[in-house]
């Protein structure tokens, strides 16, 4: 057995396996954490894959800054497990029903696939020296998936708008500070003399 | 990229831009010259539809013309169906400026969402590669979830656009799935491509048929066909009227072609497979919709329940698989949305004082209180109900037709025989409107463009129905 499909082999399972914990810990920072493990085994996947920039981008944009505010936001909120998995048994058979048959569906699928063997697709070729990866992304993203790339950008604009607009609340009688207020304001806003005569207290 | 696609796709660049432009006009305008931001955007609409007009004549000589490395397609049932999504788009904003102002969501962000909502929208109607599909789908999506959620201290109102996005968000897997599977299969993202290499396979390949379902099943939570219709009733009842009438009509045009573009255009080799999926699909939709609508008291819930069945004859058209049917099909799903967008226009009408027009009992002595428009939610009714010499009816033959054609009798039976069934229900609108005495005998009041419209609206589908010739080619015309 080659190293690579060695590599293959590990990763794999390390994924498939945190994936599964991911959805079975009960406690969700743990979830969160094997869930971390998983895009790493997915972007060594990738690696090997000699995609290489892919696997970097995934690892800094959601391993580095996706999941870690996954993590401020369940370590803030104190969610109570308890109410999550109320209900849990009372729909585990049917949830499992339903998995069981899908996955026989799937496996179906597969083993007809083993039978006939058509296989409509070479194993990929590894590129000579001097290959980038990233040099042939950029250039197909502004090319050939231009349109595509414009639209995803369109995409995060309207999630930007709807977030502003679900969040952005103007309420009432809130004390807030203003600093035009603050900063135009003079001496005799907030000083006011008085001429008062000066009272003369007698020790005693 | 060059000149030539920017000008093949200036209806979406003139969309987004003003979709931009509403986000940032807002900032200089005052709480109380709102009303230019309504007017931008119809004449937004207005402009839009002159623009995709004008490019339309070069169309005719080439048939479709691709751009931007073949991911966009602009053909002739892109174009027939963006200038009604556009009419639609215009009766939605007019009626929803009246309901906005009174219960107090006049804000930009219902336009500009509005519009991106378009934008995506008219990204799957032009869709030729299943990225664009998939983007396309989500713009639409996500601008509606927001849209759904905007009346933000509403339960009702949150609850239905959780469900809504957690269930969307589901059918948009099951999509990427879908896709993810006939690229594996196909090894190309190019609808056209796909195509070729499937003729090839034909469905040997357990790998395509498989792809194939998860795609149907997408399908068919974005219609909202039975089994994947739960979030439908919820969803009509708790989210506020306007976006309602939106969800019910405009993307209902944007989905019909996402059908076409993927089961027609990419898979149609494997028409045996999905055909028989469809009739499942619109079997269950036709009989569940119109069975339980029947029990319905709300009046949003009802007319869930009509669009989950009206959904299911849309399906008719597309199981035959020939030009007809989906010229049928096309024909039905144009007028359903203008249906629907003017019964929804009733509800915003009837609706006042911060309160919804909601129950059926609401709408008791209609007649009394203001004759001209129980007549125009009748009319409305009596399309929907597919009675004769209104337009409803000639969209219920058409698809009924290319059912017969296919030589499935039996699903032809069943379509007349439960659409006799849902007759019963919009009869009994019509019933309490004229008959039932009123409870409150306020007369209704409504600014005049409002009426304007909604008269229009109401009288279009007696027009349409009695000169249905025009637009009834002009759908078989495109296929």
């Amino acid at each position: 057995m080659p190293i690579q499909e060695i590599f293959f082999y590990l990763f794999s399972v390390i994924m498939v396996t945190a994936a599964t914990l991911v959805i079975s810990v009960r406690n969700p920072v743990y979830s969160i954490l094997f869930l971390i493990l998983t895009f790493f085994s997915a972007a060594a996947l990738w690696i090997m894959l000699e995609a290489e920039f892919l696997g970097i981008v995934l690892v800094l944009v959601y391993v580095g800054a996706v999941m870690v505010l996954f993590l401020f936001v369940i370590m803030m909120l104190n969610i109570n497990q308890s109410r999550v998995n109320e209900g849990f048994v009372k729909n585990l058979p049917l949830g499992i029903g339903v998995a069981l048959v899908m996955l026989a569906e799937v496996l179906m699928v597969l083993w007809y696939k083993s039978q006939t063997g058509t296989d409509t697709y070479p194993l990929p070729v590894p590129h000579e020296q001097g290959y980038s990866n990233t040099a042939e992304i950029g250039e197909r993203l502004f090319t050939a998936y231009l349109w595509p790339f414009e639209i995803a950008g369109i995409v995060l604009l309207v999630a930007i708008v709807a977030a502003i607009a679900l969040s952005l609340r103007h309420r009432e009688g809130v004390k807030t500070q203003s600093i035009p207020l603050q900063v135009s304001t003079e001496k005799r806003d907030r000083l006011e003399v008085i001429d008062m005569p000066v009272e003369h207290v007698e020790n005693n | 990229m060059n000149w030539q696609d920017l000008q093949i796709v200036a209806p979406e660049l003139f969309v987004l831009l003003m979709a931009c432009g509403l986000l940032i006009l807002d900032l200089f305008l005052s709480e109380q010259r709102r009303g230019i931001l309504h007017l931008v955007s119809v004449l937004t609409m207005a402009l839009a539809a002159i623009i995709t007009l004008r490019g339309h004549p070069a169309l005719e000589q080439t048939g479709a013309v691709m751009a931007f490395a073949d991911t966009f397609v602009r053909d002739g049932m892109g174009d027939l169906l963006k200038v009604f999504a556009y009419m639609v788009m215009i009766l939605v904003f007019v009626y929803s400026r009246y309901y906005l102002k009174q219960f107090n969501m006049y804000r930009s962000e219902f336009y500009s969402l509005s519009l991106f909502a378009l934008l995506g929208a008219m990204v799957l109607i032009s869709a030729a590669s299943l990225i664009t599909v998939y983007l396309g789908l989500e713009l639409m999506a996500l601008s509606l979830y927001a849209m759904v959620a905007l009346k933000r201290d509403d339960r009702k109102a949150t609850e239905a656009a959780m469900k809504y996005f957690i269930l969307g968000s589901m059918a948009s897997g099951m999509l990427l799935y879908g896709m993810s599977m006939i690229y594996g299969a196909t090894g190309s993202l190019q609808i056209s491509e796909i195509s070729l290499a499937v003729a090839q396979q034909g469905s040997d390949n357990m790998i395509l048929v498989f792809g194939l379902v998860f795609m149907v099943v997408a399908l068919a939570f974005k219609f909202g066909l039975v089994p994947f219709h739960m979030w439908v009733p919820d969803l009509y009842e708790g989210a506020p009227a306007p976006v309602v009438l939106f969800i019910s009509s405009m993307p209902k045009l944007a989905v019909f072609a996402m059908a076409i573009r993927l089961l027609q255009d990419g898979l149609s080799s494997l028409h045996t497979d999905w055909s028989g999926m469809l009739i499942v699909v619109a079997v269950l939709s036709i009989v569940l919709g119109n069975l339980a609508a029947l029990a319905q008291k709300n009046i949003k819930r009802m007319l869930a329940y009509s669009t989950i069945s009206h959904m299911g004859f849309v399906m008719l058209g597309l199981i035959s698989g020939t030009a007809t049917g989906f010229g049928a099909s096309m024909f039905y799903v144009i007028t359903y949305a203008l249906m629907s967008a003017g019964s929804f226009g009733v509800i915003i009408f009837m609706s006042s004082k911060g309160i919804e027009a909601e129950n059926l009992s609401d709408y008791k002595g209609l007649n009394q209180r203001n004759p001209w428009f129980a007549a125009m939610f009748a009319m409305l009714m009596l399309s929907m109900a597919g009675i004769p010499v209104f337009v409803g009816f000639f969209a219920k033959w058409l698809v009924i037709q290319a059912v017969v054609d296919a030589g499935l009798i039996w699903l032809a039976l069943l379509a007349v025989v439960f659409s006799v069934i849902g007759g019963y229900y919009y009869l009994r609108v019509i019933k309490i409107m004229y008959f039932d005495k009123a409870v409150d005998e306020n007369p209704i009041q409504a600014p005049s463009d409002f009426r304007a419209v909604l008269s229009v609206n109401a009288l279009l589908m007696l027009v349409l129905g009695v000169f249905s010739s025009p637009l009834i080619s002009a759908c078989m015309a495109v296929f």
